[in-house]
């Protein structure tokens, strides 16, 4: 008898357990709306209406078909930071860098990523919180204040998203280091 | 009441403020000030030292009376609460910087570092972004940040890095790249087993003490090497949720004789996740060709987008790349001559 009442009790727990995963989602989903990930993340293309976000490659970083020539920044022009028209690939004088993919592709998104992994590198600016320090334009000194919660909301919502396989380039050196090479 | 305030009363509360300031600045200086160890701490040195720039290391540890290591996972040591370690780094003469790692009583791990004063007879807390110091020669050294010393410390199986079974072992590998021949009294595994402070740890492992098992003396001393200065990121992800996702584990775990081989695999087997521009072959390492693979091409570079170990190095590390070159090119045979 107790036992039975047990398992309905543990039943009754698995639609609220189900429902408030989904309002985690919906939660990072917001987060991630409008603290403007896909502004960066979601590369542009022209759409009737003029340039629009791409959705079909949500969140899929800088599309690796694009190659971009190495630097269009002047280091005498007071413009500094020029964007590709996908709004993915950033040149400054930091180099050049591409906006991550942060769908759930194993291979070139954040499929293997665990929660800790996502929070030591929003948190410490780093790779993984472990590997080389992540670049400009990503809003870093900024997004290391969400809370715990707001950062699993938003890991939450990237886990749940269309995987889509993009490799990303690596970062392209600074004009000096290009000099001096 | 008097309105006016003669100019002695005046100086005499500047006088007192000022007091008042050095007597704080002095009370936050006092705070910030390195202590020193108890006089039971104990010295130790690595038998696969870290690569920090050519740095000189002096190290110490410090575990709480009536305390000791719980070594039941003979890979993943767990240190008491109250253990303290310390390491000094000098350039040439000159002390620079003294980190420290304490294990506090909430159970959490606490990372510092602090620089020594030109008369060498003070060090204070760096701050905790880190800073840099610059040496006689106008070399900039880097002090690390507090961020800097949790990736390294914490994405491994113990956050204590340098002391553990395998570093310790008295069966020291003679072709450790800048192996530091042990001190005078310095401590290791058997010492530290017979002064009661290793507890739960396997007695095979007193008795024949951790050795990396490899085919040649360089791929033994190339995985020591790797094990030492990558492995706490690239580590095994069955003793730490801190590790790095990626299939390149350079980790060994000094009971189980196959760790070494299972390293192996990874190094010849897994993909590089890192693509140096415009290159499709991302093999990690290329057998019987050091030049290839972006494993060497890692080590030699000190761009900080591309270099490995991704901190804690602005110089690249010759001596051991010339050991890595030379296993590669020598000892690992290329896939040509293992098939038939
Ligand atoms: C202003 C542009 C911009 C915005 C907005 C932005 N990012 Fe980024 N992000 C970048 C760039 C550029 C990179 C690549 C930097 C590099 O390669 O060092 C990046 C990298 C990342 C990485 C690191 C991936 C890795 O492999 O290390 C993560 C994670 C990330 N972004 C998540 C987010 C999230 C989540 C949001 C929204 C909350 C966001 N980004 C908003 C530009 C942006």
């Amino acid at each position: 008898m107790t036992s039975v009442r047990l398992i309905a009790a543990a039943l009754a727990l698995v639609p609220t357990l189900a429902v408030s995963d989904e309002a985690q989602i919906v939660r990072g989903q917001y987060l991630v709306t409008i603290a403007g990930c896909n502004d960066c993340h979601t590369p542009m293309v022209a759409g009737e209406n003029g340039p629009e976000r791409d959705m079909t490659r949500m969140l899929s970083g800088h599309p690796e078909q694009l190659v971009m020539p190495p630097l269009a920044v002047r280091p005498d022009s007071p413009w500094e930071t020029v964007t590709s028209t996908t709004f993915t690939a950033w040149s400054g004088p930091w180099g050049v860098s591409f906006t991550a993919n942060l769908t759930p592709d194993p291979d070139t998104g954040l499929g293997r990523w665990t929660l800790k992994n996502f929070k030591d590198t929003i948190r410490t600016g780093r790779h993984l919180g472990r590997g080389r320090e992540i670049l400009p334009p990503m809003p870093i000194p900024m997004y290391r204040h969400f809370t715990d919660e707001d950062l699993e909301a938003i890991f939450a919502y990237l886990q749940s998203i269309p995987a889509v396989k993009n490799r990303v380039p690596e970062p392209l050196p600074p004009p000096a280091a290009l000099a001096a090479q | 009441m008097h309105a006016a305030c003669g100019p002695m009363e005046a100086r005499t509360a500047i006088a007192a403020l000022g007091l008042a300031a050095a007597l704080a600045a002095g009370a936050a200086l006092a705070e910030a000030a390195l202590e020193p160890l108890p006089a039971s701490a104990a010295t130790f040195t690595p038998q696969y030292p870290l690569w920090s720039d050519g740095a000189t290391k002096r190290r110490w540890i410090s575990l709480p009376e009536g305390a000791a290591i719980d070594g039941s996972r003979p890979a993943a040591w767990e240190f008491p609460v109250g253990t303290k370690l310390r390491k000094e780094f000098s350039v040439g003469a000159r002390r620079v910087e003294t980190r420290t790692i304490e294990h506090l009583a909430d159970g959490s791990w606490q990372f510092r570092a602090y620089v020594w004063n030109d008369a060498q007879d003070a060090a204070t807390l760096a701050p905790a972004a880190g800073t840099i110091v610059t040496l006689a020669d106008g070399t900039r050294y880097r002090i690390p940040s507090q961020d800097d010393c949790r990736a390294c410390h914490e994405g491994g199986a113990a956050p204590v890095l340098g002391f553990n079974a395998l570093q310790l072992s008295p069966d020291r590998d003679p072709l450790a790249p800048h192996a530091e021949p042990p001190r005078p009294g310095d401590l290791d595994l058997r010492a530290l087993a017979a002064s009661g402070k290793l507890a739960a740890f396997p007695r095979e492992l007193i008795e024949t003490p951790p050795r990396i098992v490899a085919p040649t003396p360089a791929g033994r001393a190339a995985l020591g090497y790797l094990h030492a200065n990558c492995g706490h990121c690239h580590a095994d992800p069955k003793f730490t949720n801190g590790a790095v996702p990626v299939e390149l584990q350079l980790a060994i775990d000094p009971t189980d004789p196959r760790s070494a081989e299972g390293v192996l695999q990874t190094l010849l087997t897994s993909e590089s996740r890192y693509r140096p521009a415009g290159a499709a072959d991302a093999r990690l390492i290329v057998p019987g060709n050091a030049q290839a693979g972006t494993l060497p091409a890692r080590m030699r570079s000190r761009d900080p987008r591309i270099q490995m170990p991704p901190l804690g190095t602005a110089k690249p590390d010759l001596t051991a790349i010339a050991l890595i070159a030379r296993w590669i090119h020598e000892d690992l045979k290329t896939p040509e001559e293992t098939s038939p």
